[in-house]
């Protein structure tokens, strides 16, 4: 087996607030393989995010403390200077965010941004990138790109200014795509073209993915392999179809049941799962979701429980009791 | 849950309601001729995309946006005829609850008074009666109201905001009620709890609800019917479970299709709708869905659809709907 692309190994991340330190992320290792998909689900406040940022060197190096290992192809990236990082920015690892409005300049024509990318990297020529622009435009599903090459951001429509994320983030072929909530806040029908066009970029490039978001419908058919985190904690991790399939988490479960879902009766109640998530001020002692679980015993509010391997290869989890 | 078959006369009756809003010199037609009913004790769901009007109809029926034209008849006064005062008390019977439930209550005030307000504007009951129903309210919700009560706005999470606002909405025991996309902004577990909490309320006080938002799932959950919105006018009015299994118009399948669902074995391929909506100021001749179905014929351009029933209680505008 080759080196995996991405390697992470016993992640931190801790924000100083006047409160106390808020631990966010909380010894997170996960690896993902060149063309693979990997899915990071869980709610707000869970960690995902800023387990994304953190792998990209985004997060503020004044208020994030940052322990662990990132290794991007053999080559370690965490705490890096910038220096080092912007030459993986872009040509390497590249990122759509959730707010395509606010992730592009407003003053500056789609065009621009997108060749400004390309000659700062890969050092073409004006024409030269304008071509490649206009066939990104192109690739990316933007009917007429030679009219939209001079429109500004506000002159599109939300779906239309994803693309446009997508093109810019895909101009100098990143080997990894980071894609956090691409699709949160668009329409049902525009979820769907902008998830069908990144599986379809994704596989045709042999891109590795991953894609944060808190909506477990949106891995279920698109993702190799799926991390579900919870205060801060990977809780499970497993291939997608042995997730949906024999989930050992309580807390993967209880996600679950409490979405509705259109192929169940109208008036079908919703298991909701009762409580809020921890403080990560002051963390449990325990299992993070023992005071929410409704399997949790004494052993589970005093112990945390280690991410253990299951049965099947690739899953594991952190449950004392796991579902069987 | 009233049949609405057997029901003598609908609750709410909205009849060729127009809202338009000038922007310029043209004017942008937001809902364009929509009519429907609702009976007392059903929960019609409203569904569509962003920019399809669903908002700006829920805005209308409690008066806030004035309509253009159209009528709306509410227990069988006609509203849009009514003067301030007329239209002020009427106002108690009909109560609305926003999407952001931070911003909808006022930060300064405490929990007891945003609830009691209400109560104190209309004069009703004694000081001692009002904090009794007040507390009885905050405890239907699912918030204590001797911890909670004394408590501002910011002390909360969206979840627990939100429970406030409806407690807020509910005390003056309304008959109808707008909820506009109210779950939208939580997260999957706290959504749960939120449309349990709904559909325990509704049958503890005898509700209408008029519940607009844009995901599938969470309508079909709760609606008795719903009705499907694109670009200002209905597509499809049907009971909730007849609609999703035999959706008859092209719009409804194709929202259905691009819907994604918690589950890697989902065999539905969405039907990937080409181009993005038109322009709601200039907005297609005939069917307005036609420049993207996939079944326009000349008719279409040429001839408005209107609302024709099918089958009972299942009502289309389309020329050529699906099974025909």
């Amino acid at each position: 087996m080759t080196a995996p692309l991405l390697e992470v190994t016993d992640l931190h991340v801790r924000f100083a607030t006047p409160r106390g330190d808020v631990h966010a992320v909380q010894g997170v290792s996960l690896e993902l393989a060149q063309g693979r998909t990997l899915g990071i689900v869980g709610e707000s406040g869970s960690g995902k995010t800023v387990l994304s940022r953190a792998i990209m060197g985004l997060l503020p190096r004044h208020s994030a403390a940052m322990t662990g290992s990132v290794r991007f192809d053999g080559t370690e990236i965490l705490n890096a200077p910038d220096r080092q990082l912007r030459k993986l920015w872009g040509t390497q690892i590249a990122m759509v965010f959730q707010d395509p409005m606010t992730s592009l300049n407003p003053v500056q024509r789609i065009g621009h941004q997108i060749t400004e990318h390309v000659r700062i990297h890969l050092g073409v020529g004006r024409d030269e990138a304008k071509e490649t622009a206009l066939s990104l435009l192109m690739q990316v599903g933007i009917p007429s790109p030679v009219e939209r090459y001079g429109s500004y951001p506000h002159q599109l429509s939300g779906g239309m200014r994803q693309r446009v994320m997508i093109a810019i983030a895909l101009a100098c072929a990143p080997r990894l795509l980071m894609a956090d909530e691409p699709t949160t806040g668009l329409d049902v029908t525009v979820q769907a073209q902008i998830l069908n066009l990144l599986s379809t970029l994704q596989r045709d490039r042999q891109m590795a993915m991953i894609l944060v978001t808190h909506d477990l419908g949106v891995v279920a058919t698109r993702t190799d392999e799926i991390i579900v985190m919870y205060a801060g904690n990977v809780v499970e991790r497993a291939p997608t179809d042995v997730l949906f399939r024999e989930m050992s988490m309580p807390y993967t479960e209880a996600l679950l049941r409490s979405m509705p879902r259109i192929s169940n009766p109208s008036h079908t109640r919703l298991d909701s799962i009762e409580g809020r998530p921890p403080d990560l001020i002051n963390p449990p002692a325990g299992c993070p979701f023992a005071p929410r679980c409704p399997y949790a015993q004494s052993r589970c509010h005093n112990e945390k429980p280690p991410l253990v391997e299951g049965a099947v290869p690739g899953h594991s989890y952190a449950c004392w009791f796991p579902i069987s | 849950m009233t049949d609405p078959a057997e029901a003598a006369a609908p609750l709410l009756r909205v009849e060729d309601l127009y809202v338009s809003f000038a922007k310029g010199r043209s004017a942008v037609q937001a809902v364009a001729g929509v009519s429907f009913d609702i009976y007392a004790g059903e929960t019609l769901g409203l569904v569509g995309e962003s920019g399809c009007g669903k908002s700006t109809t829920g805005r209308a029926i409690v008066q806030v946006e004035k309509p253009t034209s159209g009528k709306i008849t509410f227990d069988g006064t006609e509203l849009t005829t009514l003067g301030r005062g007329e239209l002020r008390t009427l106002r108690t019977q009909v109560q609305m609850i926003f999407q952001d439930p931070i911003s909808s209550l006022n930060p300064r005030r405490r929990v007891n008074d945003i609830v009691a307000e209400p109560l104190t504007i209309w004069k009703i009951g004694t000081k001692e009666e009002r904090a009794t129903r007040v507390n009885a309210m905050l405890d239907s919700v699912g918030i204590d109201p001797y911890i909670a009560g004394n408590r501002r706005p910011r002390e909360f999470s969206g979840g627990q905001c939100q429970r406030i606002s409806i407690a807020r909405a509910l005390v003056l025991q309304p008959k109808l009620l707008v909820c506009d996309e109210i779950v939208s902004a939580l997260d999957v577990s706290v959504q749960a709890q939120i449309l349990n909490l709904l559909e325990d309320l509704k049958a503890a006080h005898g509700l209408t609800v008029l519940f607009i938002a844009h995901d599938l799932a969470v309508v079909k959950n709760v609606s008795d019917r719903v009705a499907v919105m694109y670009l200002g006018r209905l597509c499809e009015v049907a009971p909730s479970d007849l609609l999703y299994e035999v959706p008859a118009h092209h719009y409804t399948a194709a929202l259905l299709s691009s819907a994604v669902e918690p589950d890697p074995e989902t065999t539905r391929t969405p039907v990937i709708l080409a181009g993005e909506p038109p322009s709601p100021i200039n907005p297609p001749s005939g069917c307005r869905f036609r420049t993207r179905c996939p079944r326009a014929e000349p008719r279409c351009a040429a001839e408005v659809p209107e609302l024709r029933t099918i089958a009972p209680g299942h009502q289309v505008a389309c020329h050529f709907p699906i099974g025909s």
